[in-house]
């Protein structure tokens, strides 16, 4: 092997705590899965900031871009009947 | 870039892009953006990311000569700490479009820059207390600016780094503090630091705003918040006091405190001296270099390794 390799690029996701989302933290080249959590751990929990870790190969995330915005998202911005604000409720109602 | 702006749809999306910057939004990975942009702060995230990684060596010097556990230990942790904001960086980078293998071929082939600081000895053990409080503290100054740059890969990984950094800050404070605690030979040898690590602190900041021909569009694209000038003075600024409160002096005969600004002004710095370290002519240029080469090449078989048992796994299952 003549070329020189940096393995493959894994997308590292970390829950901080029990209960809560899993947030993206950033990425590490590892081989494989295995190699890819103790990397992630060394790089990205020096200091106690998650319990557990998600790694996904780089190449298998999709992403929409800025350009995509409107295409995908204007769609919502006339549905206010969707938020609970949009409802007039009677006066003297109470808990609802 | 020119050939770019000539098509209709690309000044479009140029116009799109400066709104975008002119809201203070982000600009992400596979967002539309100028050439050039990209070039940027590719350039300046490599440097980055270069710098952390040879950042290690000065200090890397120092482990085994550590007066004690305590301070081994601390310096262990704080070098993790600068491999790990070299990957956190180089990371941020490769979302560019760069392959770290490409950044690392650069640097080795002394196309990609790093700090010039690191160009400089650990001559002895308060030379880590400088480095820790000058250097990173200047770091810092920088790197806080960075944590509002356009690129959201880099302003995210500013915003982990500098949460670390201020432990690095503080340990070589307090390594500085302790020696001016100590023997009259202890205080020299802190003082020497200060004396050798002061100037070449101040250089970190890059040359006069006037001299830096590239701060402008920089600026105007946000990827550079602060010019030169104004984050070297904050770093002046706060730093002095610090050196007076453990009983250091400022090795510049030409230091004024200006009542009115509360601020200091100080004398010229040699940018002779800096540019000449720039072109690699620095105490220990040639010797930062033969060692990251060394070792990226007797660590080329255990990535062969890694790769041979990935593929392994792949064909066993």
């Amino acid at each position: 092997m003549n070329v020189d390799t940096q393995l493959e690029l894994w997308e590292v996701f970390i829950q901080k705590n029990n209960g809560l989302p899993f947030k993206h933290e950033g990425s590490v080249h590892a081989s494989d899965k295995e190699t890819a959590l103790q990397h992630a751990r060394d790089i990205y929990t020096r200091r106690g900031e998650g319990r557990t870790i998600w790694v996904v190969p780089a190449k298998y995330i999709a992403s929409t871009t800025a350009d995509d915005e409107a295409m995908f998202f204007d769609t919502t911005d006339d549905k206010a009947y969707r938020h609970p604000t949009f409802y007039v409720m009677p006066e003297g109602a109470k808990q609802i | 870039m020119e050939d770019i702006l000539t098509t209709p749809i690309s000044q479009t999306a140029l116009a799109h892009f400066e709104a975008r910057l002119q809201n203070d939004e982000k600009i992400e990975p596979k967002d539309w953006m100028p050439e050039a942009y990209r070039k940027t702060v590719l350039r300046q995230m490599m440097q980055h990311a270069h710098s952390e990684v040879i950042g290690m060596q000065p200090e890397g010097n120092w482990v085994l000569r550590a007066p004690s556990l305590r301070a081994k230990k601390i310096l262990l942790a704080k070098i993790q700490d600068e491999g790990g904001h070299g990957l956190y960086l180089y990371s941020a980078a490769e979302t560019l479009g760069m392959d770290r293998t490409e950044m690392i071929q650069l640097l080795h082939e002394q196309k990609a820059k790093y700090s010039s600081i690191f160009n400089y000895p650990a001559l002895t053990w308060a030379d880590i207390g400088a480095i820790g409080w000058l250097v990173d503290g200047a770091a810092i100054v920088n790197q806080v600016s960075l944590q509002r740059t356009s690129y959201g890969p880099y302003a995210r990984a500013m915003v982990r780094i500098c949460k670390e950094e201020s432990f690095h800050q503080r340990q070589g404070y307090e390594i500085m503090a302790t020696m001016m605690k100590g023997t009259p030979e202890q205080q020299a040898m802190a003082q020497d630091a200060m004396n050798r690590w002061w100037w070449p602190s101040l250089m970190m900041f890059g040359p006069h705003d006037a001299d830096s021909p590239h701060t402008e569009q920089s600026m105007e694209w946000k990827i550079k918040r602060e010019s030169n000038d104004r984050l070297r003075q904050k770093f002046i600024d706060k730093t002095i006091d610090q050196a007076y409160v453990i009983g250091l002096t400022i090795p510049d005969k030409d230091l004024k405190f200006n009542e009115e600004t509360k601020s200091y002004s100080i004398g010229p710095i040699n940018w002779d001296e800096f540019w000449s370290v720039v072109k690699g002519n620095g105490p220990c240029n040639k010797q930062r270099m033969t060692h990251h080469i060394k070792y990226h090449e007797e660590g080329r078989w255990v990535r062969e390794a890694l790769e041979a048992f990935a593929k392994k796994q792949i064909e066993m299952n």
